[in-house]
């Protein structure tokens, strides 16, 4: 059974540390049929080139679901998220080679609020670049 | 081809019932690389308080954008979908999406707005239960970039 962190256990300014998620063709390839995304500039080198992008890019939503994956396995399973909002300030590039790209996700504790509720800041890097600005995600703990 | 501006404020149609299922849960959950065992095991799910498996939190993307892609596709929007990129996505959550959820997705398109040479298109598209019970609101923010 996973760790479980309850409200009392949270202080704010906590750093949450931390973790590197691999992208690779393939993560792309799935995640296009997984969610129904299939834009081109996520599986085909030739068009995502001409429509001016350096190579196929990672879907925000995958980059997204990995901020994600960082804040629920910090919270444990019997938290809930109760917001969750990112802007994407710049794309992942993800090349067709053996290594693909990482997505590096670190957090903070924000802020204790009302009702068990926590707000998490969350930073995106790929290749030493922001990927996600204004990322925050606020949940529910027991 | 120019964004058609006067789709500002239009309400598209509520989409067909999506019944979320543990497979398709399984599923997104594998392409994101996440193995937490309450988007996969019931009985997980149960001892962390859920009636069923419950789904990642941005699965919700999958039913927002069988609604917002629709939208979007509308030939008299004049969007070109090769030139888009997601600028911002936000949701809010009543509770978490569940298998066995037959939901329904219904997109309003809220704003469309130059910046620089590129256009930003914002959505907001309320996903809920066919009973009525709010489950999401997905908000997002696409960037068609100029040529």
């Amino acid at each position: 059974m996973s760790r479980q962190i309850t409200y009392a256990d949270v202080e704010t300014g906590t750093e949450l540390p931390v973790v590197s998620y691999p992208v690779s063709r393939l993560s792309l390839v799935k995640y296009c049929g997984a969610s129904g995304d299939f834009n081109v500039i996520h599986w085909n080198e030739r068009i995502a080139k001409a429509v001016g992008l350096p190579d196929v890019i990672a879907h925000g939503m995958f980059t997204m679901a990995q901020a994600g994956r960082f804040v629920t396995d910090w919270a444990g399973p019997q938290a809930t998220v109760v917001e969750f909002g990112v802007r994407f300030s710049s794309t992942v590039v993800v090349p067709d080679d053996d290594r693909g790209a990482s997505i590096e996700v670190s957090g903070q504790v924000d802020e204790k609020l009302a009702d068990n509720r926590v707000a998490i800041a969350l930073t995106a890097r790929a290749a030493d670049t922001k990927v996600l600005t204004r990322a925050r995600a606020v949940v529910r703990l027991p | 081809m120019a964004i058609n501006r006067d789709y500002v404020g239009r309400v598209f149609g509520v989409s067909e019932p999506y019944e979320v299922s543990r497979v398709k849960i399984a599923e997104f959950a594998d392409a994101i690389g996440d193995a937490n065992p309450v988007y996969r095991d019931r009985a997980a799910a149960q001892a962390a308080g859920h009636s069923d498996v419950i789904a990642p939190p941005t699965f919700a993307i999958v039913i927002s954008m069988a609604g917002s892609g629709a939208a979007l596709a509308d030939p008299g929007l004049g969007l070109n979908y090769a030139m888009v990129v997601h600028g911002e996505q936000r949701f809010s959550y009543s509770r978490p999406i569940t298998a066995g959820d037959v939901v329904t997705a219904q997109v309003t398109l809220t704003d469309i707005r130059d910046a620089g040479r590129n256009v930003m298109l914002t959505t907001s598209t309320e996903i809920k239960t066919v009973a009525g019970e709010h489950v999401c609101t997905a908000v997002s923010t696409i960037v068609e970039r100029g040529a």
